[in-house]
C-alpha cells in the first residue's frame, strides 16, 4: 500500500517537477544574460493559461475536435502570442533601465506583475476559468497490494516537456543563435565588440523563456483544467526555487531543479502535510539560498569590481 | 549628438513605429481584452480592443515625435549615465522644511477637533502606512536592500498583540515594545545567514519568509484561528477604557472623568498615540542618517566592495538596518490590529508588501518629507476615488514601472547637509 501512494506521488510530481522545469527555463536565462530576477515571469505564464484557454476555445467552434490538431492549434497560438508579450515586456519595462541602478529593474518587475494580474482579472474577470477534459483515461499498474495510475494527459506532459527542453538545448548548444546567447551570457560588452546585437539576443532570451512558460502554460491548462489571475505568483515562486536549486545561469540545472523540485513537493504532501506544502516548498528555497546559494550544478558568484 | 538636434523630425519614421506598437498591441490585447472567456465558450469584445490599440497607436506616435525634439534627444541621451552618487547641499543651505514642520505639527494637533470618525481612520491608515513606510525605507532606501516580504513583519507586529492577549494577556502597551522586539528579532534570525550573500536573492528570500508566515498564520487554525482571524482587545490608558462599559475590570475614561460617552474616542486615542510614534521614529531616523551608522548604509548601497575595502563589517551594517526596518513594521503591526480589533490573515498578502514598496519607490528612495507624502497619497487617494477602486493595483503597477524609468531614485531627490571645518580652527 505503501509503495503505491510512494509511486503515486512520485509520478505526480515528474509531472509537476517537468513543469516547474519548464518555467524556471525563463528566470535561469533571463538571470543568466543580464543578471535580473524576472519577477513577472510567472504571470506570463498566468497570462499563457487564459491564451490557452482562448486558443481551445477558438479552435472547438471552427469544428476542430481531433486532439492532435486541437493541441498543436493551441500551442503554436500560445506560444507565439505569449513570446510577443515576453519581447515587448522586455522592451518597455527592462530595456530602458539597462544601464539604472541595480534595483530598478527588480522594481520595475513587481510593477509588471502587478499590471499582468489586474489587467488579466479586469479583462477576464476574477472567477475561476477553466477548459474541459481533452485526454481521458489512463493506464493503471498494479503493485503489490496497491496501484499507481498514469493518465494520459499526465504522460503526455512529461513527454512533451522533455521534447521541449530537448528542442531548447539543441538551440543553446548547436545553433547560431545559442552560441550568441552563451556568448552574450559569458561576457555582454566582449560579445557586442565582437558583432552581436546584445539588444536582440536579450529580446531572443526573453522570447524563448515566455515561450517555454508558454509550453507549460499549454500543459498545465489540460491536466488540471482551472486557473485563475493569480495562478502565476506561487508558480512563478516555486519555478524560480527550483531555478536556484538548480543552479541559477544553467539550463540543465533548471530541468533537475524543477524535477527534483516537484518529486519533493509530491512526496511531501503524500506523505506528510498537504497544507504545508508551498511552506515546505519556500522553506526548501531559504535553505538552498543560505547553505548553497550556487545551487546543485551552478557556478559560485564572484563579485568583481 | 550635438549635430543630430538639428535634424528635422522624421514623420515617417514616427509613422512606422506607431503602426508596429499598434500591431504588438493587437496581438497582446487582442485575446485577452477582445475574447472573454464564458464557461467553456467566449464572447467577443471587439470595441474594447480597438480603444487600447489606438491608445498605444497615439501614444507610440506622440512618443516617437516626442524623442526627436531636442528635449526628447536629451531625456534619452540621460538614460546612458546611471545618475548616480548623493546630492550634497552647501554648508549654509537653511531647507524650507523649517516652516512646514511646525505647520504639519500644528495642523496634526488642530485635526482631531474638527475631524469626524471616518476622516480619523482615513488619517490613522495613512499614518500606520506612514510608519511602515519610514521602516521600509531605511531597508530599501538607505541600505539598498530589496525586502519583498516585509509584511511579515508587520503580521508579527499584529498577531504578536492578538495572540499575546489571548495566551499571555498582554494589553496594547505592554504589546507594543514586545512586538517591536520580537518583529526585530525575526528580522535578525532572517537576515543574518541571509544578508551575507548575492543582493537579489535577498528579495526572493524575503518574498518566500512573507509568504511562509502567512501560510502558517493561515493553516495552523489552533493557534492563530486560521483565516477566520483573531479579536484584539480594545487600548486602555492607566486602567482606564475607551468602552461604554468596562469589559476586563477597568473603569471606562468617560466615567472616571465623568464627561459625555464618547464613540470616537478609541480612534481619537490610537491617533495621539500613533501621531507620537511617527514624530519619534521621524527624529530618531532623521539623527540615525547622519550617525556613522547612517552614512555607512548609504556607503554600502552606492559601492559594497569598497566599503569592504574600507574595513566596514557589511553583514553588521545591512542587519542593523534590516533590524531596524523590520521593528518599525512590527509597531505598525501592533496599531494596525487595535484600530481594526482584529486581525486575519487576509490583510498580510504580497499585495501589501508591494504597496509599500510603492510608498517608498514613488517617495524618493531614501528621503523622509517624500515616503510621508507618498503614504498619504497611496493611502487617502483610493479613499477619495472609491469608483476607481478596481483599478488601483493597476494604476500602482504603472506608476511603479514609470518611476522606475523617469527617475529611479524617486521623486524627491535625497539630499545631504554639507560640512565646512569652522573658522578660526586650525587646519
Amino acid at each position: 500500500m505503501m509503495d503505491g501512494i510512494f509511486l503515486q506521488q512520485m509520478l505526480n510530481g515528474l509531472t509537476l517537477g517537468s513543469v516547474y522545469g519548464l518555467i524556471a527555463i525563463g528566470y535561469t536565462m533571463v538571470y543568466g544574460i543580464i543578471g535580473m530576477i524576472n519577477f513577472a515571469h510567472g504571470d506570463v505564464y498566468m497570462v499563457s493559461c487564459y491564451l490557452s484557454a482562448i486558443g481551445l476555445a477558438v479552435l472547438s467552434l471552427f469544428g476542430i475536435d481531433s486532439f492532435p490538431f486541437l493541441i498543436l492549434g493551441t500551442l503554436i497560438f500560445t506560444i507565439v502570442v505569449t513570446g510577443v508579450y515576453g519581447f515587448v515586456i522586455e522592451r518597455v519595462a527592462y530595456k530602458p533601465l539597462r544601464n539604472s541602478t541595480r534595483l530598478a529593474p527588480l522594481i520595475s518587475a513587481i510593477g509588471i506583475s502587478l499590471i499582468l494580474q489586474n489587467y488579466v482579472q479586469l479583462s477576464q474577470g476574477s472567477r475561476q476559468q477553466g477548459v474541459p477534459t481533452l485526454l481521458e483515461g489512463g493506464w493503471r499498474f498494479h503493485i503489490g497490494t496497491g496501484f499507481v495510475q498514469l493518465s494520459y494527459t499526465k504522460a503526455f506532459i512529461i513527454v512533451a516537456a522533455f521534447v521541449g527542453m530537448a528542442v531548447l538545448t539543441y538551440i543553446i548548444k548547436y545553433t547560431k543563435l545559442g552560441r550568441m546567447c552563451r556568448a552574450t551570457q559569458q561576457d555582454r560588452k566582449m560579445a557586442s565588440i565582437l558583432g552581436i546585437n546584445t539588444d536582440r539576443v536579450i529580446s531572443y532570451v526573453f522570447i524563448i523563456g515566455a515561450a517555454m512558460a508558454a509550453l507549460a502554460g499549454v500543459l498545465v491548462t489540460m491536466n488540471y483544467g482551472t486557473f485563475d489571475f493569480y495562478a502565476g505568483f506561487i508558480i512563478g515562486i516555486k519555478a524560480f526555487t527550483a531555478a536556484v536549486l538548480g543552479g541559477i545561469g544553467s539550463l540543465p540545472g533548471a530541468m533537475l531543479g524543477g524535477l527534483i523540485l516537484g518529486v519533493a513537493e509530491s512526496q511531501f504532501s503524500g506523505l506528510v502535510n498537504s497544507d504545508y506544502k508551498d511552506v515546505f516548498s519556500f522553506g526548501l528555497l531559504v535553505l538552498i539560498l543560505i547553505f548553497r546559494p550556487q545551487g546543485l550544478l551552478g557556478r559560485p558568484l564572484v563579485a568583481k569590481v | 549628438m550635438s549635430s543630430a538636434i538639428n535634424k528635422p523630425v522624421n514623420l515617417k519614421k514616427s509613422i512606422i513605429d506607431a503602426i508596429v506598437a499598434g500591431l504588438l498591441a493587437l496581438i497582446v490585447f487582442g485575446p485577452i481584452v477582445g475574447i472573454v472567456l464564458d464557461g467553456y465558450g467566449f464572447n467577443l469584445q471587439p470595441a474594447r480592443t480597438a480603444v487600447l490599440v489606438a491608445v498605444v497607436m497615439a501614444g507610440r506616435f506622440l512618443l516617437s515625435l516626442f524623442l526627436q525634439t531636442p528635449k526628447g534627444l536629451r531625456i534619452l541621451e540621460g538614460f546612458e549615465g546611471s545618475g548616480g552618487g548623493v546630492h550634497v547641499l552647501a554648508p549654509d543651505y537653511k531647507s524650507r522644511l523649517r516652516w512646514i514642520i511646525p505647520l504639519l505639527i500644528v495642523i496634526a494637533l488642530v485635526f482631531p477637533v474638527f475631524a469626524n470618525k471616518y476622516m480619523l481612520t482615513v488619517v490613522i491608515l495613512g499614518l500606520i502606512y506612514v510608519l511602515l513606510g519610514l521602516g521600509l525605507n531605511i531597508v530599501v532606501g538607505l541600505a539598498g536592500l530589496l525586502d519583498l516580504g516585509y509584511v511579515a513583519f508587520y503580521a508579527i507586529g499584529a498577531y504578536g498583540l492578538a495572540l499575546g492577549y489571548q495566551y499571555l494577556g498582554l494589553g496594547f502597551w505592554s504589546a507594543l515594545p514586545l512586538a517591536a522586539i520580537a518583529a526585530a528579532l525575526a528580522g535578525c534570525i532572517l537576515g543574518f545567514p541571509v544578508l551575507r550573500m548575492h543582493g537579489d536573492y535577498l528579495a526572493i528570500v524575503t518574498l518566500g519568509f512573507g509568504e511562509i508566515i502567512r501560510l502558517v498564520l493561515n493553516n495552523w487554525l489552533d493557534f492563530t484561528g486560521g483565516p477566520n482571524g483573531v479579536p484584539v482587545p480594545a487600548p486602555t490608558i492607566f486602567g482606564l477604557e475607551f468602552g461604554r462599559r468596562a469589559k476586563d475590570g477597568g473603569v471606562p475614561i468617560h466615567e472616571y472623568f465623568g464627561f459625555e460617552y464618547n464613540p470616537d474616542l478609541k480612534f481619537l486615542f490610537i491617533y495621539a498615540v500613533l501621531f507620537l510614534v511617527v514624530m519619534a521614529v521621524l527624529y530618531i531616523k532623521h539623527r540615525l542618517t547622519r550617525m556613522p551608522v547612517g552614512r555607512a548604509w548609504e556607503a554600502l548601497r552606492e559601492d559594497e566592495i569598497a566599503c569592504r575595502a574600507m574595513g566596514l563589517n557589511h553583514v553588521l551594517v545591512k542587519l542593523s538596518a534590516f533590524t531596524l526596518g523590520a521593528s518599525t513594521a512590527g509597531l505598525a503591526g501592533v496599531f494596525f490590529a487595535s484600530y481594526q480589533g482584529f486581525v486575519n490573515p487576509a490583510s498580510f498578502t504580497f499585495f501589501e508588501s508591494a504597496l509599500i514598496l510603492a510608498i517608498v519607490v514613488l517617495g524618493g528612495m531614501g528621503s523622509t518629507v517624500g515616503v510621508v507624502i507618498a503614504a498619504f497619497v497611496l493611502t487617502v487617494a483610493p479613499e477619495l476615488l472609491r469608483s476607481f477602486a478596481e483599478y488601483r493595483v493597476l494604476l500602482f503597477g504603472i506608476l511603479m514601472v514609470l518611476m522606475m524609468i523617469w527617475r529611479p531614485r524617486g521623486l524627491i531627490r535625497i539630499s545631504r547637509t554639507g560640512v565646512m571645518p569652522r573658522k578660526g580652527v586650525a587646519p
